[in-house]
């Protein structure tokens, strides 16, 4: 299972999971945006290249699922797949692969933000919880 | 620099009236928590929620107590349906004390087109309406507008649109602040913000945000109603949106930034991260927050306009006027009294209305007596109402009541329970009809999901921060 969704009474709530931070940081994405629409229908044709920072790894995936509204909204770009996520220290690089947003899609719900609210990030399984404000 | 607080338990409330509740300080509480809520709203109260304002209580210079308005629930920081003031020179300010939604708010209008011709015509202005106002998730506006631009419109919110034939002068006076925060300033609004404002820009969005047709169902107060120009054979319109991704991007830039300067680790929780008032970074965000709160009050003046046309368009030549627009999540510098004494404060108002009463200077000419129209919308196919803004408020409340239903149950479990298609033939039964993007989110804003908006505003009502004039009922819904 790449992620599972948990009850929230007002927003979103998933959890992710990998065998590695990287493949959970990847599968987090794919979650967030399955609240918009499904990855898996989302043709592959786009490449954008990501590179983020963060203070600790908590802002480090804070401001890498945000890029994902940042690109939705400014470049209409939607997510298929995450390729060669790699994290050293407190920053990320990750080719995105995915299309742009036109009339052949419909996005189900709005995703306003990424939030701390009961973010967690556990090793050893690797475990990321997040809740977006939708 | 903060304790932390151990477990609020809701047994620590004590009962002070039939619709008051304390949590008395104890712990790193600076001042008690006040809850205006019925023994029924009380029960559904989360926990979660009532820790929450007991951490707003902590917070630096914060005065008098930290309050939540009877649709309290469990938000980011500071819970929805909160409200504090801060000291301007001990105090703090807080984008979680404001909400990712920066100025989401609504509008009511009335217009001079009855009911029974509304009828005839329903489903052409639907489409109108849908065609003429772009809405749902990924939306873009029908205006373009270049960087310059944008920032001239956060700079001057409602003004911007007049100036440029959105609306008649007569709009500014009747939207909150007249449509302009006065210090906004769109040199602390990042890039990436105004990237992602530009394409948005006149957008209803998605989510809990939507466009109604109303009739007037009852009328509490045929007084104030008929000085405000109501005439209940008329139907009315409702837009309820917000500052779109512009919005939602200050508040995260600026959680990031005050995290860098200042640090999280003494807080009770991460997103009440906060900056002193009077400090470079406080300053900017609330040129920022301001700044969003004019992209709000500009995009509700377009989408206005453009429902204007709509039902010139359908219904020829309409008269339809703005009632007031009130913002639901904002940040202000306001006077109250304190001990006796005249204070200028800074308000965080999260998922709360402003509810001034009679003799405020910050009220237009034709509210002056009466008090301000205070918005308070339902959940998508329920009654909205409008109530009118009291001393009383003033007194207790710091100006504030609530600002709509409050969700209850999980749009997962209204996945399961709704089915959009089932949503809107029940609807229509019930001579409402509803124009969605999608059946997913129609299920997800199902009428069920929320609490009673009835006993948030007796609640209101009974208390007197905030008391009911009218009630509405949708006759058509576009949903973002």
């Amino acid at each position: 299972m790449k992620y599972k969704f948990l009850e929230h009474t007002a927003d979103a709530k998933f959890q992710a999971f990998g065998k590695s931070l990287e493949e959970a940081f990847s599968n987090a994405a794919l979650a967030v945006m399955s609240i918009m629409i499904d990855p898996k229908k989302v043709n592959p044709k786009i490449t954008k290249e990501v590179n983020v920072k963060g203070n600790d790894k908590e802002s480090l995936l804070y401001n890498f699922l945000e890029e994902l509204l940042i690109l939705l909204d400014t470049e209409n770009f939607i997510l298929n797949n995450v390729k060669e996520l790699k994290i050293k220290g407190n920053s990320l690089k990750a080719t995105l692969i995915g299309d742009e947003l036109n009339n052949k899609y419909e996005l189900k719900s709005d995703v306003k933000a990424i939030t701390y609210n009961e973010m967690f990030i556990k090793e050893n399984p690797f475990i990321v919880q997040v809740v977006c404000d939708i | 620099m903060y304790l932390v607080i151990s477990l609020v338990m809701k047994d620590q409330l004590k009962k002070i009236s039939k619709y008051e509740w304390e949590l008395p300080k104890f712990g790193s509480m600076k001042v008690p928590a006040k809850i205006f809520a019925s023994e029924k709203i009380m029960q559904a109260v989360e926990p979660n929620a009532i820790q929450q304002l007991a951490n707003v209580a902590s917070l630096k210079g914060i005065q008098k107590h930290a309050l939540a308005m009877p649709d309290i629930h469990s938000g980011y920081g500071f819970p929805i349906g909160g409200v504090a003031a801060f000291d301007l020179d001990k105090g703090i300010i807080s984008p979680g004390g404001v909400g990712y939604d920066i100025n989401c708010g609504v509008r009511l209008l009335t217009t001079n087109l009855s009911v029974k011709e509304f009828l005839k015509k329903r489903n052409q202005l639907i489409n109108e309406v849908y065609k003429n106002v772009p809405s749902g998730v990924g939306s873009k506006g029908r205006i373009k507008v270049t960087k310059d631009v944008l920032m001239e419109v956060l700079e001057k919110g409602t003004e911007w649109c007049v100036k440029e034939g959105y609306g008649v002068k007569e709009d500014i006076s009747k939207t909150e602040e007249n449509g302009k925060m006065p210090k906004a300033n769109s040199q602390h609004v990042s890039d990436t913000a105004l990237r992602r404002g530009m394409p948005q820009l006149g957008s209803l969005g998605a989510g809990n945000h939507f466009l109604e047709v109303q009739k007037i169902e009852s009328v509490f107060d045929e007084n104030i109603a008929k000085k405000w120009g109501f005439n209940k054979e008329n139907v009315t319109v409702m837009i309820h949106c917000g500052s779109r991704g512009l919005g939602h991007q200050v508040a995260s830039d600026y959680i990031k930034e005050m995290e860098k300067k200042f640090g999280y680790e003494n807080l009770p929780d991460r997103e009440l991260i906060n900056a002193p008032i009077n400090s470079d970074l406080g300053q900017k965000y609330y040129g920022a927050m301001s700044a969003a709160t004019n992209f709000a009050f500009a995009n509700r003046q377009l989408i206005m306009h453009w429902v204007r046309e709509s039902f010139e368009n359908v219904f020829g030549k309409t008269e339809i006027n703005l009632i007031y627009d009130v913002a639901h999540n904002v940040a202000k510098f306001e006077k109250h009294k304190l001990e006796d004494k005249w204070k200028e404060v800074c308000i965080h108002r999260k998922g709360a209305t402003r509810s001034f009463g009679p003799g405020r200077e910050e009220l237009p000419e034709v509210y002056k007596n009466t008090g301000q129209p205070v918005i308070i919308p339902g959940s998508m196919g329920t009654s909205s109402y409008l109530l009118v803004g009291t001393k009383k408020a003033e007194e207790v409340s710091f100006g504030s009541t609530a600002h709509g239903a409050g969700r209850i149950m999980s749009r997962h479990a209204a996945l399961r329970q709704f089915r959009g298609e089932k949503i809107k033939k029940e609807l229509s039964e019930k001579n409402i009809e509803v124009k969605s993007g999608t059946f997913k989110g129609l299920a997800e804003e199902g009428p069920g999901v929320y609490k009673d908006i009835d006993e948030v505003i007796d609640t209101s009502h009974a208390v007197g921060i905030g008391n009911k004039v009218v009630r509405v009922v949708p006759l058509a819904v576009i949903k973002g």
